[in-house]
């Protein structure tokens, strides 16, 4: 299927997509797609993904998709203000037409295509997007580093999705990737987001349904990585508030010292002797003030994000380990309509094996996805981390040298005074 | 405890020497006092040992709780090297006989800048910092406060040499009653006046006045700084006291991870220490801020020097008007002429002059009351330029003490900064080796 001409009504394509084609990349051979060999156990799954600086391990079905999304500009209509950002591929992929593509997309085309792969791969972790509103009041909901923030995270999102084995095959996101339409205007806005909420609401009903019968004989691996996917929320959770406490209180520290600066230069003011070293220790309390706001930032740009998407990340591990409940719950129930209704036998027969394989599928699938998902969140969290450790470091030493300074100049003075 | 000459350990290193903590640095300026060898410090080293709880009866027969300081002294000859030292004299005094010995201090030597005590009640504190008389931080920074008071006045060339400031180290029975004897309490009434008088100076002297004006800025300026140092203070605990949750919540995390698990765990265990740190590097910030508060009240002690030479110059003014005025009325008496309106003068002139006799008298009178006023005058302006010259080579040797003293504070405030940096880095770069073993 050639994405590279799509015809002008492609509502329809885009919501007919079907579903078999994109679930028969992962339960069939997946030669359709790449070029590479299938990667069918965690641990060759593991060498496709090592860090980038291993190039000997490269092989073909390493990264050969490399996507940045650039250069936010404001839309304004009469309807409403949007944010476009441009999102730039390149790709040595022989099933891309062209070694590179650039389009433009807006938010809620990542909603889209986020919706798009869950709905396809329910039991495969797809990476949050960052939330469509702010929290805390900001007050201006477009400002420039909301935008940046929003930028980088979508990059993320984008990043992850091309690195994914079995996601970043999809055909949605191809389209996503290269399509020069806009996905979605204003006109099939509403279409667009009623469809999704009959769907969200189909999959409502559905985990309802089933939720009433619950799953009767979770296997014991899920019952463990349930338990993981709960406490990891807890714990993701509570770092993440302790890591914003901790910036809320430097901020008011940082207000304090900036107090202790313009005091001790006022008191320079009353004396002659003392005046010189009051104005060193008023400048050194300036200069850490300063390292202190740098630290500050540091902190809100590197392990706050960090932890913020390991927050949604956790909420996104619930879904799916819900939706394997449903398929394994549905799976259950016409199981159980098998065993009393003899004479339907065959038809149901098929039906429950197709349900079987499906659910097996799923499984598999899922523990698959969550291996690979750890040791991403384990290198992802490390680096903000260690990052966030270096920066403390690295102020503790430079507020270090200011005092040494202001030290080496009063007790230099001290000893000429003394001659 | 301090040591006869360990003088110059400022000296040792120039740049090197950043490990001593500040309250080596403080001791350095007590060393300061030492060399400079007042006789009694030659004869003498004082300490305030210890500090006691005692209950007793008070004046009115009620049951108090107060606390008593163990002042102890070595005689210098007890200090050599090899052999045991003697045995220290020792006495104990209440913090409200060293008020008694302070206010003798300022009422006998009112041209002296006397050295102030440590507060009586905790002021500038962060919400940490117990405000309770009774608690155990507080008496012993009030300690230290106690025997910082006793070396400055024994290391100051006039007050040293007192008797009663002698008698108050050497005999624990019967000083109050010498104190009293002494009447100094019949001059309280007087420095009182001269504090609380809004007196209007008709030719006040510059320096004095420049003098009380820094001293007020002073005064505002480091109250201004020591409020801020307290809620400085105050954020920076709560910073620290948080990374103290990442411990727990690191610690709890690590269980269900399998790689991360060690990584977590050990790097909690350097958030707990980074939290627990902030304790002492506050404590010794106290210190700090002690020498900071030594020197707002100082700023008291400095007003009311300036306040006492006003209330001289003052009076000095008022006798040389009521003289000036008296030489007038003799002119007149003698004169005839009527230039100062006088109730005399006028029933005279109406009612016919007075008689010889009468004249005579008055002017005898007056003459008698001129050399009177002559003399008070004299006496006042020796008293006021006897006053001056011991105030300000007083206040010289208090500027030159003041410079060095807080010099050697912000040193010291430099010297905790790099401790505490020090601190940080360590504990950083360990918790950034347990993170990258993630």
């Amino acid at each position: 299927m050639s994405g590279h001409t799509v015809s002008a009504d492609i509502s329809g394509h885009m919501l007919d997509l079907d579903e078999d084609e994109d679930l028969e990349v992962f339960s069939k051979n997946t030669s359709l797609t790449d070029e590479g060999p299938v990667p069918n156990s965690p641990s060759s799954m593991v060498n496709q993904y090592r860090l980038e600086d291993d190039e000997d391990q490269q092989d073909t079905s390493a990264k050969d998709l490399f996507i940045s999304v650039e250069d936010p500009e404001s839309h304004i209509t009469a309807i409403e203000t949007y944010i476009m950002y441009r999102v730039v591929t390149k790709t040595t992929r022989s099933d891309f037409d062209s070694s590179e593509f650039e389009v433009r997309r807006r938010y809620q085309d990542f909603l889209w295509l986020r919706s798009k792969l869950e709905e396809i791969h329910p039991t495969l972790i797809v990476h949050p997007l960052p939330e469509k509103f702010v929290m805390k009041g900001m007050v201006e909901r477009f400002n420039d580093d909301f935008i940046e923030t929003r930028r980088k995270a979508l990059q993320r999102f984008l990043s992850r999705i091309s690195e994914h084995p079995v996601l970043s095959h999809s055909q949605h996101f191809k389209v996503f990737l290269t399509a020069q339409l806009q996905l979605l205007d204003e006109t099939f806005l509403f279409s667009m987001s009623y469809f999704q909420a009959c769907s969200r609401m189909g999959e409502t009903m559905r985990a309802m349904a089933n939720s009433v019968r619950g799953v009767k004989n979770r296997p014991e691996e899920f019952d463990v990585l349930q338990d993981y996917v709960e406490n990891f929320s807890n714990k993701i959770s509570s770092v993440d508030k302790v890591t914003q406490r901790i910036i809320k209180e430097q901020r008011e520290y940082l207000d304090e010292l900036r107090q202790y600066s313009s005091t001790y230069s006022q008191w320079a003011e009353s004396e002659e002797n003392l005046c010189e070293p009051l104005k060193g220790v008023a400048s050194c309390a300036e200069r850490c003030c300063n390292e202190t706001e740098e630290q500050i930032q540091h902190l809100s740009e590197v392990l706050v994000p960090a932890l913020h998407e390991y927050v949604l990340c956790a909420e996104t591990l619930k879904a799916v380990m819900r939706r394997r409940d449903n398929i394994q719950a549905e799976f259950e129930v016409k199981s159980d309509t098998l065993a009393s209704r003899k004479s339907d036998l065959d038809a149901l027969q098929d039906e429950v094996d197709e349900l079987a394989d499906r659910m097996e599928k799923s499984n598999s699938a899922l523990q698959l996805d969550c291996s690979r998902w750890r040791n991403t969140m384990r290198a992802d969290l490390k680096a903000a981390f260690v990052s966030s450790a270096e920066k403390n470091v690295e102020y503790y030493e430079k507020c270090l040298a200011v005092w040494e300074s202001f030290l080496v100049s009063q007790r230099g003075e001290s000893i000429s005074q003394r001659d | 405890m301090i040591m006869a000459d360990s003088g110059s350990s400022e000296e040792a290193a120039v740049i090197g020497n950043t490990d001593i903590t500040s309250a080596e640095s403080e001791n350095n300026i007590i060393n300061t006092m030492v060399e400079r060898g007042t006789s009694l410090l030659k004869k003498m080293e004082i300490s305030v040992a210890e500090a006691e709880k005692r209950t007793g009866k008070n004046t009115v027969n009620m049951q108090e709780t107060y606390t008593v300081y163990l002042i102890e002294i070595r005689q210098a000859e007890s200090v050599t090297e090899g052999g045991t030292p003697a045995a220290p004299d020792t006495l104990w005094r209440r913090y409200s006989e060293f008020e008694l010995l302070r206010t003798y201090l300022l009422i006998t030597y009112p041209y002296i800048i006397i050295p102030p005590l440590p507060e009586k009640r905790a002021e500038f504190v962060w919400h940490k910092l117990s405000a309770d008389n009774l608690d155990p931080d507080f008496v012993e920074r009030r300690r230290v406060g106690l025997e910082n008071f006793l070396l400055r006045v024994a290391s100051h060339p006039v007050l040293s040499n007192d008797k009663i400031f002698f008698h108050f180290l050497t005999e624990e029975k019967g000083w109050r009653e010498a104190v009293l004897d002494t009447g100094f309490q019949d001059k309280v009434d007087s420095r009182l006046k001269s504090l609380s008088a809004m007196l209007r100076v008709k030719t006040p002297d510059r320096r004095f006045t420049a003098l009380k004006q820094y001293s007020d800025e002073l005064n505002a300026v480091v109250s201004q700084l020591l409020r801020v140092r307290a809620r400085v203070a105050d954020r920076l605990y709560g910073v620290y006291k948080v990374h103290g949750n990442y411990g727990r919540v690191f610690s709890e995390w690590s269980a269900i991870e399998k790689e991360m698990g060690d990584g977590l765990q050990s790097a909690g265990h350097h958030m707990d220490t980074y939290a627990a740190s902030i304790d002492d590097i506050l404590e010794e910030e106290e210190h700090y801020a002690d020498q900071l508060k030594e020197y707002l009240f100082y700023t008291d002690a400095v007003r009311s020097v300036c306040k006492k030479h006003e209330l001289m110059q003052y009076e000095l003014e008022m006798a040389s008007q009521d003289l000036a005025y008296k030489k007038q009325q003799k002119e007149e008496l003698v004169n005839g002429t009527v230039r100062i309106f006088s109730l005399k003068g006028m029933t005279s002139k109406l009612f016919g002059s007075e008689s010889q006799e009468q004249r005579e008298s008055r002017l005898s009178a007056l003459e008698q009351s001129i050399e009177e006023g002559m003399e008070a005058v004299m006496e006042k302006n020796t008293e006021c330029r006897d006053f001056v010259r011991a105030a300000w080579e007083d206040i010289e040797r208090f500027k030159e003490q003041k410079d060095k003293d807080l010099r050697e504070a912000l040193i010291s405030y430099a010297i905790m900064q790099i401790s505490m940096c020090k601190k940080g880095i360590q504990v950083w770069s360990n918790a950034k080796e347990c993170f990258n073993k993630m």
